[in-house]
């Protein structure tokens, strides 16, 4: 069982269960979308984790990715006709490249200019998403008309709960793939050490960049399944508190940890349910509760949790 | 196999290197000595490109790699250790052996993130060479371990074995035993013999005296980023300039 448990694969099976037997659950269908918004933006937490918790490099900026896939499908739906699908499979490795583009210059930065760097190319995405109004449709958003979908007869609200939760396992089953690689060994270790990292062979450069094109390409991802799921997309979902909020998800929950990106996504999809009996206070329990997380836990939730189970075990030996 | 020719630098207005030349054959054991400051770590960090040098040239194997990255020396097979550990505290001890074969595993990113069965294959084999690598040093039984929580005498060696997974044909190590104990210094001694006897050319700064005389084919000592002296572990304890400037130091001190 042990073994089991450290297998790299643990978390993808773990959270594929956990979505099959929720779906068994009496939901109502606000349970529904609320799971669907999580696997949604767990999947967006899964690729910032990758580049922080795993390479060690910032990012203020995924929001532009987010709207990147969100735009591409209701842009090109809407004034191409294009179907949603196909844009979503253009979307992404037009995303990786232009994640390579822009990664390429400002990688070579560090710490907090690199998230200097990476706040402006999310501002800028986000002012152009406000200001070219005969695109995007400007501050007031886009809407989406796509045919209901119905995935083996299931109501559209099932089938985007089973879409999007398919989406998120595959993207843990790649990332954990990844780590246990030649490949993701060398993003941890830059992690840890740029300068051992280059004795040993490793291309740093190239090994950061790879990290970020990954991450960006699963922000997209979720972009164009967040946009074919909600119907409507705004700048303010694409914008720098966005960005904030995705840094803030992946801290909260723990770099590093794949459950903890779950863990993370589901701080700010579902504990604000529950708030809203705080009424105008919603927001300030919200801040107030991550700062108790983040002094009661500071690695994140999963990991501390983690740590503390392995001392309770190894104290009671 | 590896030639250093008239390696100079400086730092600001400070000559911290002035014409350093040297030659070490394969799997020779070149041992670098001199007082704290003499410009040792210096000239490793310009010899494996982590330093731009203001002059001079390093040639691998008769090519000049001077103006190559540390990770392009290391694939044309340079590598190195460091005096202030760099281990990837959080990866295992194998793991950060693993690491050190990334060189020579294959798979595009594509197939890696697909984890494909012949990624799997190769990962199992690399864990078993790098176990190997491990047992070389003797800590193969903390190969699982965090490699952040280990002692400093096995980070030591996690760093000789992590920089042997390179299979470097020059082996850079600065400082291999210092802080390590008697029993320690004994097994890294006798693990640097093995890899020089495998055809490695083995450069090293180290302090303890007693090592390096033991263990080096030849010595050479630095004085203020200058050569003071180059030959045998037997000329140099004789050299006349070496024991005033360092070992007669160290007398005085102990004195």
């Amino acid at each position: 069982m042990r073994n089991k448990l450290a297998s790299p694969y643990a978390p993808p099976v773990i959270i594929a269960a956990s979505i099959v037997l929720i779906s068994c659950l009496p939901l109502t269908n606000f349970q529904v979308r609320m799971a669907t918004l999580l696997f949604i933006f767990s999947t967006v937490v899964l690729g910032k984790n990758l580049l922080m918790g795993y390479a060690g490099q910032i990012s203020l900026g995924h929001g532009a990715f987010f709207g990147l896939g969100a735009y591409t499908v209701a842009i090109g739906a809407a004034r191409y006709g294009l179907s949603p699908w196909l844009l979503t499979a253009m979307s992404l490795p037009a995303a990786g490249v232009i994640a390579w583009i822009i990664g390429r210059p400002i990688l070579k930065l560090r710490g907090y200019h690199l998230a200097m760097a990476t706040l402006a190319f999310g501002s800028i995405f986000a002012m152009v998403l406000t200001n070219a109004v005969h695109i995007t449709g400007g501050p007031d958003g886009m809407a989406l008309d796509m045919a209901a979908v119905r995935l083996f007869g299931m109501t559209p609200r099932w089938s985007w709960y089973w879409i999007c939760g398919g989406v998120l396992v595959l993207a843990m089953y790649l990332l954990a793939s990844l780590l246990d690689s030649p490949t993701g060994r060398e993003m941890r270790a830059i992690h840890d050490s740029e300068i051992a990292a280059g004795v040993l062979g490793i291309d740093v450069a190239q090994a950061k960049l790879r990290a970020f094109v990954i991450s960006a390409v699963f922000t997209t991802l979720a972009g164009c399944c967040f946009v074919m799921f909600d119907r409507y997309i705004t700048p303010q979902s694409a914008g720098i508190l966005r960005s904030i909020e995705f840094v803030t998800m992946t801290v909260v929950g723990g770099l590093g940890s794949a459950i903890g990106s779950i863990i993370g996504a589901a701080i700010f999809v579902v504990l604000p349910q529950f708030l809203t009996v705080f009424h105008e206070y919603e927001q300030a329990i919200l801040g107030l509760i991550l700062v108790i997380i983040m002094v009661l836990l500071p690695k994140g939730i999963a990991p501390s949790l983690a740590g503390w189970l392995r001392s309770r075990r190894a104290s009671s030996c | 196999m590896l030639k250093v020719e008239q390696l100079g630098i400086r730092f600001g207005g400070v000559v911290a290197l002035d014409g350093v030349s040297f030659s070490v054959a394969e799997g020779e054991i070149y041992a670098l000595i001199g007082p704290n400051g003499a410009g040792k770590t210096t000239l490793f960090n310009c010899v494996s490109g982590l330093y731009v040098p203001t002059g001079g040239s390093v040639f691998l194997d008769g090519a000049d790699i001077s103006s190559l990255k540390p990770f392009e020396r290391a694939r044309r097979g340079m590598t190195r250790t460091f005096q202030n550990l760099q281990i990837f505290e959080h990866m295992t001890v194998v793991e950060n052996v693993m690491a050190g074969a990334r060189i020579h595993e294959k798979g595009g990113i594509l197939a890696h993130m697909l984890g494909l069965r012949s990624v799997k294959a190769q990962n199992a084999a690399t864990r078993r060479q790098a176990l190997a690598h491990l047992d070389q040093v003797g800590i193969a039984d903390l190969a699982d371990q965090m490699a952040g929580a280990q002692s400093y005498g096995v980070v030591k060696r996690l760093e000789i074995a992590r920089a042997l997974a390179t299979q470097p044909r020059v082996l850079m190590l600065d400082e291999p035993v210092a802080g390590c104990n008697a029993i320690e210094t004994a097994e890294v001694d006798a693990v640097i013999r093995d890899v020089a006897r495998m055809g490695v050319t083995v450069v090293l700064v180290e302090h303890d005296m007693h090592m390096v005389m033991g263990l080096a084919d030849r010595v050479h000592v630095l004085n203020q980023g200058r050569t003071l002296a180059v030959g045998t572990p037997e000329e140099i304890r004789r050299n006349a300039a070496v024991i005033e400037a360092y070992l007669g130091a160290t007398e005085a001190a102990d004195a």
